[in-house]
C-alpha cells in the first residue's frame, strides 16, 4: 500500500510502460488485418467455388471439361471396361484403390492440373498424357509413370441426381 | 545480441546517433500546446492514406467501362472493401481538417517568421501537392460530381493567353474528360503522394534545422527544452487517440458524410447534376472563383488566394514575437480572417443567387485585404504596444538583444 504512494516507482513505471505499448502493439496488429484480408478471394470469387455439370450430355468413353473455380476438371464417363481395369490396378508410384477416387465408378471426377507442373494432359484411350514432361495417368487419374509425383487431384463432388453433379461441395 | 547487432550496424549507418540526435535528445521545447500535435497527426493521415490507397489500387479499374462498377465491387465483394475505401474518403477530409489547423496554428503563432520561413514555404507546396492529389483522386470513383468537378477545373485552365484552349486539351487528352483523363489522373494520383513524401522529408529537415516554435514565440533556453522521446511522442500518441476516437466515428458511423449524393450516380457527360459544388476543404477558394464577374480574373484571384499565404513571412513586418500570443491587433485579424474563410466556404457551398453574390464579394475583399494591409497593421500595431509598453517576459527579451530603439520605452521621457 505505501509502494503505490511512493512517487517515481521504477517498476511501476516500467510495467505501465510495457503495457501501453503491449496494447499498442496489439491495436495495430487488429487494425492489420482488413488490410491482409482484403487480400483474399473476394466473396463474388467464392461464389465461383462450386460448378454445376449436367451427365446427361456426356456418352459413355467420353469425357468433357468443365472450369472449376478458375482450373479446368475432367468429367470421365467410364466403360464397364475401364472400371474393371482400374478395380484391379493400384496405379503406380502413388498408389491408391480406384474406389476412394470415384464414388461412382461410373464416373471419375479429377482436377485436370497435372501435379508435376500444371499443365493440362491430354486425353488417350488409356488415361492421360502430359504433353510437358510425359507424365501418364491411367483411367483413375492415378500418375503411372514419368516425374509428376502425386495422382491427379479429386475435388469434392456431390451426386445431386442421375444426372447432375455439383463440384466444389462435399 | 541486440547491442551486438546495433554496434555492427551502428559501424556502417549512423542508426543510434540517429535515432539520439532526432528523437531521445532532440530538444523540444517544453510549453507545446496540443496546437503542436497536428504535425504529427497529418503524418499520420499519409501514411494510413498511402496504405489504404495502394489496396484500393489492387481491386480499383482506371477505365470509363469499369471505374464506377470496380468501386461498387470494392464496396460489396472485397473482404473489408467497405472500411479501406471509407477510411481513404473519410480521410481525404481529414487530411485537410488536420492540415488546416496545422496552418492555423502557424498564423496564429505568426511561426513562419524568421527562422522557419522555409518550413512554412515547403508547407504551402506539401498544400498544393495535397489538392492535387485530393482533386485528382475525386475523379476516380466516376460519379456524376467526379465528373463534372474534374469537367469544371479542368476548364479553368482555359483562362491561359493565348494557347488556353490547347492546355485544357492537353490536360484532358480528350475533348472533354474522358478515358485518358481518367487514366492519367488515376497514374498521378498515385504518383503525387510519394512525391508528397519526400517534400514532408525536407519539411522534417528544415524543423530539425531551426526546432519546434512554441507559443511564446521566443527561442527558449536549453534548460526548456526536453527530449521528444518520451514527452512528446506520449503526446503526440494521446493526441492521435482523440483524433482517432473522432476519425472512426465518421468512418463507422457516418462514412457517407463526405461522400456527395449525386457522386452515387454514374458519371454522364450529357447532363450536369443540378447543383456542382466542391469538396468542403475547396469552398473557400471555389467561392472566391466565383466572385470575381470576369472568368480571368477570378481563376487569377482563386489562383492567388492559395499562394498569397507566401508572403506572410515578409508582409507580417513587426519584431514582437509569439504572434496572437502577444499581438492584440494581428489576434484580432486572426479571427477576422477565420470567420471570412469559414463565411467564404458558406457562400461557396451555395448556389450564387441572391444575397450570396454580396457576401462573396465582400468575403474576398476582406481576404486579401488581409494580407495586404497586414505590412502596414503590424508595423502600427508594434509602435502602439510598444507605447503602451511591453510585457514583462518581452521586455526581458529585448533588453537582452536590444532592436532598434525607435520608440521611448514606457516609463521613459518622450
Amino acid at each position: 500500500m505505501t509502494d503505490s504512494n511512493v512517487l517515481d516507482n521504477a517498476d511501476r513505471r516500467d510495467f505501465l510502460g510495457k503495457a501501453t505499448a503491449a496494447v499498442g502493439a496489439a491495436g495495430v496488429a487488429a487494425a492489420c488485418w482488413p488490410f491482409i484480408s482484403s487480400m483474399n478471394p473476394s466473396t463474388d470469387t467464392l461464389e465461383k467455388a462450386t460448378t454445376e455439370v449436367d451427365l446427361s450430355t456426356i456418352p459413355e468413353g467420353q469425357m468433357q471439361t468443365v472450369a472449376w473455380g478458375g482450373k479446368p476438371v475432367f468429367v470421365v464417363h467410364r466403360t464397364p471396361a475401364q472400371i474393371a481395369a482400374m478395380k484391379d490396378s493400384q496405379g503406380g508410384h502413388d498408389p491408391q484403390v480406384d474406389a476412394e477416387r470415384a464414388k461412382d465408378p461410373q464416373w471419375l471426377v479429377v482436377v485436370g492440373v497435372c501435379t508435376h507442373m500444371g499443365c493440362i494432359p491430354s486425353k488417350n484411350e488409356d488415361g492421360w498424357l502430359c504433353p510437358c514432361h510425359g507424365s501418364v495417368y491411367d483411367n483413375s487419374g492415378r500418375i503411372l509413370h514419368g516425374p509428376a509425383p502425386k495422382n491427379l487431384a479429386v475435388p469434392p463432388v456431390k451426386f445431386v441426381s442421375a444426372e447432375k453433379i455439383i463440384i466444389g461441395e462435399a | 545480441m541486440v547491442s551486438r547487432v546495433l554496434g555492427w550496424i551502428d559501424q556502417r549507418f549512423p542508426l543510434t546517433p540517429f535515432i539520439k540526435h532526432e528523437l531521445t535528445d532532440y530538444p523540444t521545447p517544453r510549453n507545446l500546446s496540443y496546437w503542436w500535435n497536428f504535425g504529427f497527426l497529418a503524418g499520420f493521415v499519409l501514411v494510413l492514406q498511402i496504405a489504404t490507397g495502394i489496396f484500393l489500387a489492387m481491386y480499383y479499374k482506371p477505365d470509363v467501362n469499369l471505374a464506377f462498377d470496380s468501386v461498387q465491387h470494392i464496396m460489396r465483394d472485397i473482404n473489408y472493401g467497405w472500411l479501406l475505401r471509407y477510411i481513404h474518403s473519410t480521410g481525404a477530409s481529414a487530411f485537410f481538417v488536420v492540415i488546416y489547423v496545422h496552418m492555423a496554428r502557424t498564423l496564429y503563432y505568426a511561426s513562419y517568421h524568421k527562422p522557419r520561413e522555409l518550413m512554412w514555404w515547403t508547407g504551402q507546396v506539401l498544400m498544393l501537392l495535397i489538392m492535387a492529389t485530393a482533386f485528382m483522386g475525386y475523379l476516380l470513383p466516376w460519379g456524376q460530381m467526379s465528373y463534372w468537378g474534374a469537367q469544371v477545373i479542368t476548364n479553368l485552365f482555359g483562362v491561359t493567353p493565348f494557347i488556353g484552349d490547347k492546355v485544357v486539351l492537353w490536360l484532358r487528352g480528350d475533348f472533354a474528360v474522358g478515358d485518358a483523363t481518367l487514366t492519367r489522373f488515376f497514374a498521378l494520383h498515385y504518383l503525387f503522394p510519394f512525391l508528397i513524401c519526400a517534400v514532408v522529408v525536407i519539411h522534417l529537415v528544415a524543423l530539425h534545422t531551426v526546432k519546434s516554435s512554441n507559443p511564446s514565440g521566443i527561442s527558449l533556453a536549453d534548460k526548456d527544452n526536453i527530449p521528444f522521446h518520451p514527452y512528446f511522442t506520449i503526446k503526440d500518441f494521446f493526441g492521435l487517440g482523440l483524433y482517432l476516437i473522432i476519425f472512426c466515428t465518421f468512418v463507422f458511423f457516418v462514412p457517407g458524410t463526405f461522400i456527395e449524393a449525386a457522386n452515387n450516380i454514374p458519371a454522364n457527360p450529357l447532363v450536369t447534376p443540378p447543383h456542382i459544388a466542391p469538396e468542403w476543404y475547396f469552398l473557400p477558394f471555389y467561392a472566391i472563383l466565383r466572385a470575381i464577374p470576369d472568368m480571368l480574373g477570378g481563376v487569377v484571384a482563386m489562383a492567388l488566394s492559395v499562394l498569397i499565404f507566401a508572403i506572410l513571412p515578409f508582409a507580417d513586418r513587426t519584431s514582437i514575437p509569439g504572434g496572437a500570443h502577444y499581438r492584440p491587433v494581428y489576434r484580432a485579424m486572426f479571427y477576422l480572417f477565420i470567420v471570412d474563410v469559414l463565411v467564404l466556404g458558406y457562400v461557396g457551398s451555395q448556389p450564387p443567387t441572391g444575397f450570396v453574390v454580396p457576401l462573396g464579394q465582400v468575403s474576398t475583399f476582406i481576404y486579401f485585404a488581409t494580407f495586404f494591409l497586414l505590412p502596414f497593421i503590424s508595423k502600427w500595431e508594434e509602435r502602439w504596444m510598444r507605447a503602451r509598453g511591453l510585457p514583462p517576459e518581452l521586455m526581458a527579451l529585448f533588453e537582452k538583444r536590444p532592436p532598434r530603439a525607435k520608440w521611448p520605452r514606457k516609463g521613459e521621457a518622450k
